[in-house]
């Protein structure tokens, strides 16, 4: 539309290609072609580990779409990940077979827990394909029903945040409970293969971790697609102005109800993918905390942007990991002392710090003569009102 | 049919309306009506009941007696905000409502009526040329050509209640409800409104609410005159402000600016 819009377009491309690029063919390539001890060598665990990074980055995208973009602060996207996570996760359980500790074809922790059958909503998960479109749907269809009733009963701002963090913990707990037949608190773990490729092995890691990439790629521009479409500025709408968006014709509730279920679907796509990359889903994962932390990765890369939230993703995992390492107990001060930073002094985040300065430096370049916004007239009042 | 007779020829018509917040009248057995293609200011003090009449038209506050019937036979009464809007009433609040993170043009593109705003044909909906032109063409009523895309946020403060009636005007209402339009503009903007507001008058009916009594007599037709929830007077300018009631509970208040 506008000239400034073809501009974004053409440089987001090529950002979008080169980065792209890096992912999918140069991390790959360094940890295949050079040897172990070269410098440009990648590790096997430094590619599963960032492969881990950009499934997360795919659950920011969504985060982002639904808080970023329509305002709607979400404390639940845990719950959607591991729904995700444990459909792909009971797959691989039920695929171990008899390499099981215990020799059995049920998972190790029923028989630990004498359960003599296999529970009935275990079984789909046989099959691989019913895993996959089940991590998909299963936390599409459960944001539905809820999303159904929270945005029909107006719920929204604060009082949807807390909503969503109690079911964070509903979750938690039923997850955690032995009787519901999911490994409770150890959740479930010690997976051997995905199709008959055995997880150990470095070349399965880094199929996954392309996997990984290709599904970034693709979720990246399915919420740039929505972005850009009309639908995508109903939702900017909604937060700008939820009464006017009404007064125009729309029903917000339904366009609240379908970013909620996208950005379900985007984070159960994350669990699936974290699965068989980490090889452990456990409660801890799924709960209050984990779910408020996604919601910093966004605020750090900056939200109203997709590139932010996959930015925002990456580099606080990758603090994460590097910190823990040194100083494990002060993380979650230095996470909370983060997002304290952010939102006091960098609303936009990363992405908001990177185009101020841009801005700066342009507006330096071209001096006074251009003002900020083009065309704009002065309205000199004349007279007194 | 006992209905007085200019029912017929009336688009807007409310018969007996009561709204009643806790024991607080806003409205009180009201009788109103407005013909098609009218410019109507309705003026009175504060708390006359002068916006709660526009809630009720667009089903924001539902009455406790009486009923509002729009256009020959097309009840009101009960139904929600947004059912209104597509029956063909458009409402421009006091305060400006618009999309500031949006810029102009896209404002009025999603303004813009259309057969389905339900999510999925919005998200695979293109503009077509016509609804271009209806666009460029509305860009130009309201004296935006220049600040197509600009960011709407960045706008002045007359030029964002501008773009708001902009948007009202593509739902192509038949009836528009216009609230207090004129409030913090500068005189120039208050006149280029009153010209907006009387070349819309050509094709919509319009239902204008004001305090400044300079614009009401720039814009109107006939005034009515609320206070307490009720219709005091109805005429021409110089009828109302010669009517001794009206000159005691309102005018007498304001000062009238000569």
């Amino acid at each position: 539309m506008s000239d400034g819009t073809t501009d974004t377009n053409r440089s987001g491309g090529l950002g979008f290609a080169v980065v792209g690029a890096i992912l999918l063919v140069v991390m790959p390539l360094l940890n295949l072609l050079p040897p172990e001890d070269s410098w440009f060598h990648l590790s096997d665990f430094s590619l599963n580990r960032f492969g881990k990074f950009l499934a997360f980055a795919i659950l920011a995208l969504g985060l982002d779409l639904i808080w970023g973009y329509t305002g709607i602060l979400s404390l639940g996207q845990g719950v959607f990940f591991g729904l995700g996570a444990y459909c792909m996760g009971m797959h691989m359980m039920l695929t171990i077979g008899k390499e099981s500790v215990y020799g059995s074809d049920m998972p190790d922790f029923m028989v630990w827990n004498q359960v003599k059958e296999l529970p009935f909503f275990w079984k789909p998960f046989y099959s691989f394909p019913a895993a996959v479109i089940g991590a998909l749907l299963v936390p599409m269809a459960f944001a539905l029903v809820f999303g159904f009733f929270a945005f029909r009963s107006r719920i929204k701002g604060v009082y949807f945040a807390i909503i969503t963090q109690a079911l964070a913990l509903a979750a938690w707990l039923v997850f955690n409970r032995n009787d519901t037949n999911l490994g409770g608190t150890n959740g479930l773990t010690d997976f051997k293969q995905v199709l008959g490729y055995r997880l150990s092995e470095p070349g399965t890691q880094r199929a996954l971790y392309v996997i990984t990439v290709l599904c970034l790629g693709a979720s990246y521009l399915l919420c740039q697609w929505i972005i850009r479409s009309r639908a995508g500025r109903v939702l900017v709408a909604v937060r700008d102005s939820e009464k006017r968006v009404v007064f125009s014709g729309y029903t917000p509730a339904n366009y609240k109800l379908f970013v909620f279920v996208v950005s379900a679907g985007l984070a159960g796509l994350a669990g699936l993918l974290y699965a068989p990359q980490v090889g452990i889903i456990t409660p801890a994962q799924i709960g209050v905390l984990p779910s408020l932390e996604m919601v910093i990765w966004v605020a750090v890369g900056g939200r109203g942007s997709l590139a932010g939230a996959v930015i925002g993703a990456v580099s606080v995992n990758y603090g994460r990991s590097v910190l823990t390492n040194y100083f494990p107990e002060l993380w979650p001060f230095m996470l909370g002392g983060l997002f304290v930073l952010v939102v006091l002094l960098f609303p936009d985040g990363m992405v908001g710090m990177i185009r101020k300065g841009k801005d700066l430096l342009t507006r330096r370049k071209a001096g006074e003569e251009k003002p900020i916004v083009p065309n704009q007239k002065v309205v000199v009042p004349e007279g007194k009102r | 049919m006992a209905e007085p007779s200019s029912f017929q020829n009336s688009i807007i018509y409310l018969d007996g309306v009561t709204v009643d917040y806790d024991g607080f009248k806003a409205l009180n057995h009201l009788t109103f009506m407005v013909d098609y293609k009218e410019l109507r200011v309705v003026i009175g003090p504060n708390g006359a009941g002068k916006t709660t009449l526009l809630d009720v038209i667009c089903g924001k506050t539902k009455p406790a007696a009486g009923r509002v019937v729009f256009g020959q036979d097309k009840e009101l009464t009960g139904k929600h905000a947004d059912e209104i809007v597509k029956l063909g009433i458009g409402r421009k609040f006091q305060a400006p409502s618009i999309y500031g993170n949006l810029t102009v043009w896209e404002n009025l593109d999603l303004s813009l009526k259309r057969s389905s705003k339900g999510v999925f044909p919005t998200l695979f909906g293109k503009s077509t040329a016509e609804e271009r032109a209806r666009i460029e063409e509305n860009l130009e009523t309201i004296g935006l050509k220049d600040y197509a895309h600009t960011r709407a946020g960045s706008l002045s403060h007359g030029q964002k209640q501008w773009l708001e009636i902009g948007m009202v005007i593509l739902q192509d209402p038949s009836l528009l409800l216009v609230d207090e339009p004129v409030a913090g503009m500068t005189d120039k903007e208050t006149e280029q409104t009153g010209q907006l507001l009387q070349s819309l008058a050509e094709k919509h009916a319009i239902i204008v609410i004001e305090h400044d009594m300079e614009f009401v007599r720039q814009i109107a037709r006939i005034v009515t005159v609320l206070h307490e929830g009720t219709v005091i007077c109805e005429g021409t300018v110089e009828k109302v402000q010669a009517d001794a009631r009206v000159r005691e509970i309102y005018l007498g208040r304001q000062k009238v600016a000569h």
